[in-house]
């Protein structure tokens, strides 16, 4: 009987589902998955005290609870509002739900400078598919945007401040993954921006995974920068002895080159549990081992069949094996050309996984020199 | 048997008539369609020296575009690549540095830009993709070469001839299709 009362019935979008007291109503939609499951732009179950910023994950709650069934007046935030018993929330069958979502989105955008060309979070940036699934990909905004003046904050993290949306999620990675907080949200209102306080570089150890939290491309990976766009790089399971941290990453490679390594991420884009710890990988995997020698190669990383990194990617594809040795009695057929004597890109002699930053057009003309 | 269409004709298997067994007759036949020709419009064009006018859809070889000011639109942001159903199209993309403003519009450029003209089809979908009207295809189609090397254009091949510098020539390659490029 006590164990029953435990757990507390939700109805979201006519789906029940049972959760424990406590539960807020966007982990119990977690539970159920699919698209009953509001987006969230701020909050990250893994760091505690986030949400409640973006308000994205707004639903509507048409019956409070079984005790008192009255609807709640406003959308609430779904990150922040915990189930009650016998509670029903709708949130892709309501009508008010999807309208007040793109409105958020816009609002999202009106500073953002849909610079997604140029920007290496462009493929897996959470604002990118709020956009494109609210039919918000566009602007109505004419006036000048926010700019800030560009910050260098060390030699790792690269940061565009008018790409953040101010979600915060990489301040709780630095109060509560680093031991001394670096970084933090500077002044007030529009001029609010990230920043660690006199330019002091981070150093932590565990201070990449800010990269991995951040929704935008507010805060990118520099040894990763511009090198290559993410749906043309191969994401593989990979794992190594690390005494920091767990040693279980993605690592994200051109043929052979190690161009970025990051935390392997669950179907919310969060980081992965291990033992119900958080996988945060520590700087030295994620920045330092850029070999194929460094990893054990665990086998190509899921997907989502619909991003775009899946495109060209061919699951299950067996490469044929090679019969002309064979039937020309060992001799190896003579080819026409070699598209490596013509080609300037994807130049064998250029490593670019070996750059600590990004790649300048001398990198490219000199090994033709060579 | 029903027929499925009106068209078919039963095969006549009659014996031949004298006028047709000597073949003099349908030879004549097929001799007059021809000479009748010789008095006709000519199908065919005398092709270096006249050319055929295009359509104004029609998508011929690649350019890449530049702004007014003669500066590199394309940010090497690989929506063509990954639209091209051929995969002719690939690029090494580098960071501006200080000094190169004038060159490359943006932050982020293509250091290096290549089309496999063996590859391409011509479909249209790099212009399609492009966000920063970098890429379209001009009314001129790519020219013949003896050897496969020569078809692997480069970024020095596609881009369009500087509007500053030589203005003649940049508004010749922009065509009728880039007057709102």
């Amino acid at each position: 009987m006590a164990d029953e009362q435990q757990l507390f019935k939700v109805t979201i979008d006519n789906i029940t589902v049972e959760v424990e007291p406590g539960t807020t109503i966007l982990m119990a939609a977690r539970k159920i998955g699919g698209d009953v499951t509001p987006p969230a732009m701020c909050f990250y179950s893994k760091l505690q005290g986030s949400g409640g910023k973006c308000r994205t994950c707004l639903v509507e709650v048409s019956k409070g609870s079984e005790k008192d069934p009255r609807p709640m007046p406003k959308l609430v935030a779904s990150c922040r509002t915990t189930v009650m018993d016998g509670m029903e929330v709708k949130n892709i069958t309501s009508a008010k739900v999807p309208e007040a979502r793109a409105g958020v989105v816009e609002f999202l955008l009106l500073n953002h400078p849909l610079d997604c060309p140029i920007c290496d979070q462009a493929g897996e940036c959470h604002l990118q598919d709020l956009g494109y699934e609210h039919g918000k990909e566009g602007t109505r905004y004419e006036f000048s945007r926010r700019t800030f003046e560009k910050e260098d904050i060390g030699p790792y993290i690269q940061l565009h401040m008018t790409r953040c949306i101010l979600c915060y999620r990489c301040t709780y990675v630095a109060a509560q993954l680093t031991d001394n907080r670096v970084h933090g949200v500077l002044d007030r209102g529009d001029h609010a921006e990230i920043s660690t306080y006199i330019s002091k570089a981070i150093s932590n150890d565990f201070s990449g995974n800010m990269i991995d939290v951040c929704p935008v491309g507010a805060l990118t990976d520099k040894t990763f920068r511009f090198k290559n766009r993410v749906w043309f790089t191969k994401p593989v399971s990979a794992h190594r002895n690390c005494d920091k941290c767990c040693g279980k990453v993605t690592i994200w490679n051109r043929g052979d080159e190690v161009l970025r390594v990051t935390a392997r991420k669950d179907e919310w884009g969060e980081v992965e549990s291990y033992d119900g710890k958080p996988g945060w990988i520590c700087n030295t995997c994620r920045f330092d081992k850029k070999k194929m020698s460094d990893w054990t190669i665990e086998g190509p990383a899921n997907i989502n069949r619909h991003s775009v990194i899946s495109t060209n990617h061919y699951v299950g594809a067996q490469k044929p094996a090679e019969f002309l040795p064979e039937l020309m009695g060992g001799r190896n057929p003579k080819m026409l050309m070699d598209i490596h004597d013509v080609s300037d890109v994807n130049d064998p002699k250029v490593d670019l996984s070996l750059l600590p930053g990004p790649a300048t057009g001398a990198t490219f003309t000199k090994t033709k020199e060579q | 048997m029903t027929q499925l269409t009106q068209r078919a004709k039963q095969v006549d298997r009659k014996p031949m008539t004298l006028l047709e067994r000597i073949y003099l007759w349908n030879i004549l036949k097929g001799m007059m369609i021809t000479i009748s020709h010789l008095f006709k419009r000519k199908a065919t064009i005398k092709y270096p020296e006249e050319k055929r006018t295009f359509s104004k859809v029609f998508r011929g070889v690649q350019i890449l575009n530049r702004d007014e000011e003669g500066r590199e639109k394309c940010t090497a942001c690989g929506l063509c690549a990954v639209a091209c159903p051929a995969e002719a199209i690939t690029m090494e993309a580098a960071e501006r540095q200080a000094g190169e403003e004038h060159l490359y519009k943006e932050e982020k450029y293509a250091a290096k830009y290549e089309i496999n003209m063996l590859r391409c089809i011509f479909c249209g979908y790099c212009e399609e993709a492009c966000p920063k009207d970098a890429i379209y295809l001009s009314q001129t189609f790519a020219p013949s070469n003896y050897g496969r090397e020569g078809f692997i254009y480069k970024k020095e091949d596609l881009l369009i001839p500087h509007p500053i510098e030589n203005p003649e020539a940049y508004k010749k390659a922009l065509g009728e299709k880039g007057g709102n490029a």
